[in-house]
């Protein structure tokens, strides 16, 4: 039988939301193959996840937990074997997501495979049975349509992008036991930040701020603003606000920092820069406010304000609210 | 510390990007070609190791054009010893290819660090370095951003979403190097003259064909035509609106 295999992530035991896009991008791959194609949904523990029984809503038709005691946390020589392992019992694709983890993870399954990787890509198509990607390059100033000829073939999703989407089908859970070790590299700690801060990288919102804030205190504003959406947005930052020290690079936006596609991307305060623009320009909606009509961030946003920030903000955070209730 | 350096050659990111002839690749006129800027680095690290330890050698290692000379150069001028060019006539576009060869070339060769850049800012793969890794079966930790080494033990830090991971394992170990685990150096005259002078082995290589085929090369997607909704706050209620009720977002 043909099979996609979806590989999941996890933390702490429950499932990362990019699960379920890499089962939906799965699920696209698998029905665009034809052939009853049927997704195998991967999870990695060392116990069953909380939210793996909601990928056959996102098109798994199996889902499968492998269970080792040193799979805890991501254990990247341990996860590789396992994935590998499986993906030798017949799989024709394999599909990870291209996020912190699966970065590192996806190579290291495509060597053991003895074969390329297709790495962050934003649409998959099916052409004459053969399976083709899109992936942005030269800081997404140009895209490459890829055909993967391996056998299995490897790619990695770039997260937020492959929407996903409900079906009503409940895929068969099943959990296997295997001794793999951890392997030689292992995971001693995970420093978190502040408990229910979203990463840019994740959020469905975010709302960046450039060297336009003036100084670091006034991030406040977009803080306030990014409250005023109720949980669902983060604050970025431009490299140049970062290189001062106003913000941690972990929020920084663009080349040298995250790729972020999230469905709303606001920038306030910044020009522009080519290199933000690698980090962002996927996003669904963007907005910009700038005191410079020819910043160059207006070509590339949908909606753009002219004039202060300082003056714009505060209302945007009253109209946010009222919206809010 | 022996340690080898992976570094590409790679258009400057400020580059225009144009699609050559063939449809499928840059068209390179004009265009400024760098170090990859997460190879500095990495060639940065490795200068500070050697350093620290007080003996050692650091050689850098290109896959590319005879035009990748100058990149070596440049790494020589920041202080490495010597560098290898394997030479070819193209980059591939599968990294699993770059990595059979530069695998082939370190096979052996007694390294206690194998470090590369975490991506290269042209292809956007993030995979060479952990694919080297596992064909030379050592241990690996990507993207790292903070790196320690003590008793031949590498303590590393990388960004995950929302948190830092710290990562262990032995040596000898690839590394590849995130933004923050060092300021590069900017290389200075006297490095500049002396890279003149430093051994620069070229090695042609044949590649494999791999699995990556680029049929195309593409600009990006046009953004549908934007709007100024308005300038300064009153604008806001407006722009709301469209975000409600056009774009469907709120
Ligand atoms: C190799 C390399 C990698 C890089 N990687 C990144 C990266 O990952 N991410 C990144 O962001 N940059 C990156 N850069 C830097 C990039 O080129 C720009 O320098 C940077 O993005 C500029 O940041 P900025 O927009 O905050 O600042 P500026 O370019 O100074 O823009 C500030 C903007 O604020 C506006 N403004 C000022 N006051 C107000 C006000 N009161 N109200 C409204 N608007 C106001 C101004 O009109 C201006 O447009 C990289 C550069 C290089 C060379
Ligand atoms: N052609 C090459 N020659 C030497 N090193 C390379 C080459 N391509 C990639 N690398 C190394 O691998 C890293 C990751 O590149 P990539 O997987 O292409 O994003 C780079 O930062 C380099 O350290």
């Amino acid at each position: 039988m043909t099979t996609v295999l979806a590989v999941c992530e996890q933390r702490d035991g429950a499932l990362r939301k990019v699960s379920s896009e890499v089962v939906t991008g799965a699920r696209r791959i698998a029905d665009a193959l034809g052939g009853g194609a049927e997704v195998e949904a991967l999870v990695l523990g060392s116990g069953p996840a909380s939210g793996a029984d909601q990928l056959g809503t996102f098109g798994a038709d199996r889902v499968v937990t492998l269970t080792a005691a040193g799979f805890g946390t991501y254990a990247p020589e341990g996860y590789a074997r396992a994935v590998v392992d499986r993906a030798k019992a017949g799989a024709v694709v394999v599909v990870c997501a291209a996020s912190a983890q699966g970065k590192d993870l996806a190579p290291r399954i495509a060597a053991k495979l003895a074969t390329g990787l297709a790495a962050d890509v934003t649409d998959v198509v099916v052409e004459g049975g053969a399976l083709m990607a899109i992936r942005p390059v030269y800081a997404g100033k140009a895209l490459l349509k890829v055909k993967l000829t391996g056998k299995p073939a490897v790619l990695s999703l770039r997260p937020n992008v492959f929407t996903p989407v409900p079906r009503p089908k409940a895929g068969a859970a099943q959990t296997v036991a295997v001794t793999i070790p951890a392997g030689r590299v292992t995971v001693k700690g995970i420093k978190a930040a502040e408990a229910g801060a979203l990463d840019v990288a994740e959020a469905p919102i975010v709302i960046s701020g450039g060297r336009g804030l003036k100084e670091p205190a006034n991030f406040k504003i977009l803080e306030d603003l990014a409250h005023a959406f109720g949980g669902r947005a983060a604050v970025g930052a431009s490299r140049a606000v970062v290189d001062a020290g106003w913000r941690p690079h972990a929020d920084q936006v663009g080349q040298t920092g995250k790729t972020v596609s999230p469905t709303l991307y606001i920038a306030i305060g910044i020009s522009g820069a080519i290199q933000h623009l690698a980090g962002m320009r996927t996003s669904k909606v963007i907005v910009a406010i700038n005191k410079d009509k020819d910043a160059p961030i207006f070509k590339v946003a949908d909606y753009g304000v002219v004039g202060d920030l300082f003056e714009i903000v505060p209302a945007l955070i009253s109209e946010i609210g009222k919206l809010r209730g | 510390m022996k340690i080898a350096v992976c570094i590409k050659r790679v258009a400057d990111s400020e580059t225009r990007v144009k699609t050559a002839g063939d449809g499928k690749s840059l068209d390179d006129a004009g265009v400024k070609f760098i170090l990859n800027p997460y190879d500095e680095f990495a060639v940065e690290e490795a200068l500070q190791r050697k350093e620290k330890a007080g003996a050692g050698e650091v050689v850098v290692l290109a896959l590319g054009g005879a035009a990748a000379q100058e990149t070596i150069r440049t790494a020589l001028a920041m202080g490495a010893d010597r560098g290898i060019l394997l030479q070819t006539d193209t980059v591939p576009a599968d990294g699993f290819v770059t990595a059979q060869a530069i695998a082939a070339e370190l096979k052996g060769g007694g390294w206690d660090l194998v470090l590369f850049g975490k991506m290269a800012i042209d292809d956007y793969n993030s995979q060479v370095g952990p694919m080297v890794a596992e064909l030379l079966d050592l241990p690996c930790v990507t993207a790292v951003a903070h790196l320690t080494i003590e008793g031949g033990t590498a303590t590393a830090e990388r960004e995950i979403e929302g948190a830092v991971e710290v990562v262990q394992c032995s040596l000898p170990a690839v590394i590849t190097a995130d933004k923050g685990i060092n300021e590069p150096r900017y290389p200075a005259l006297k490095g500049i003259m002396a890279a003149k002078k430093k051994p620069l082995e070229v090695k042609p290589v044949s590649l494999s064909g791999g699995a990556i085929e680029v049929l195309a090369m593409l600009p990006p997607p046009a953004r549908k035509e934007g709007k100024i909704v308005g300038e300064g706050a009153a604008a806001i209620p407006a722009l709301v609106k469209l975000l409600r009720e056009e774009a469907k977002v709120l």
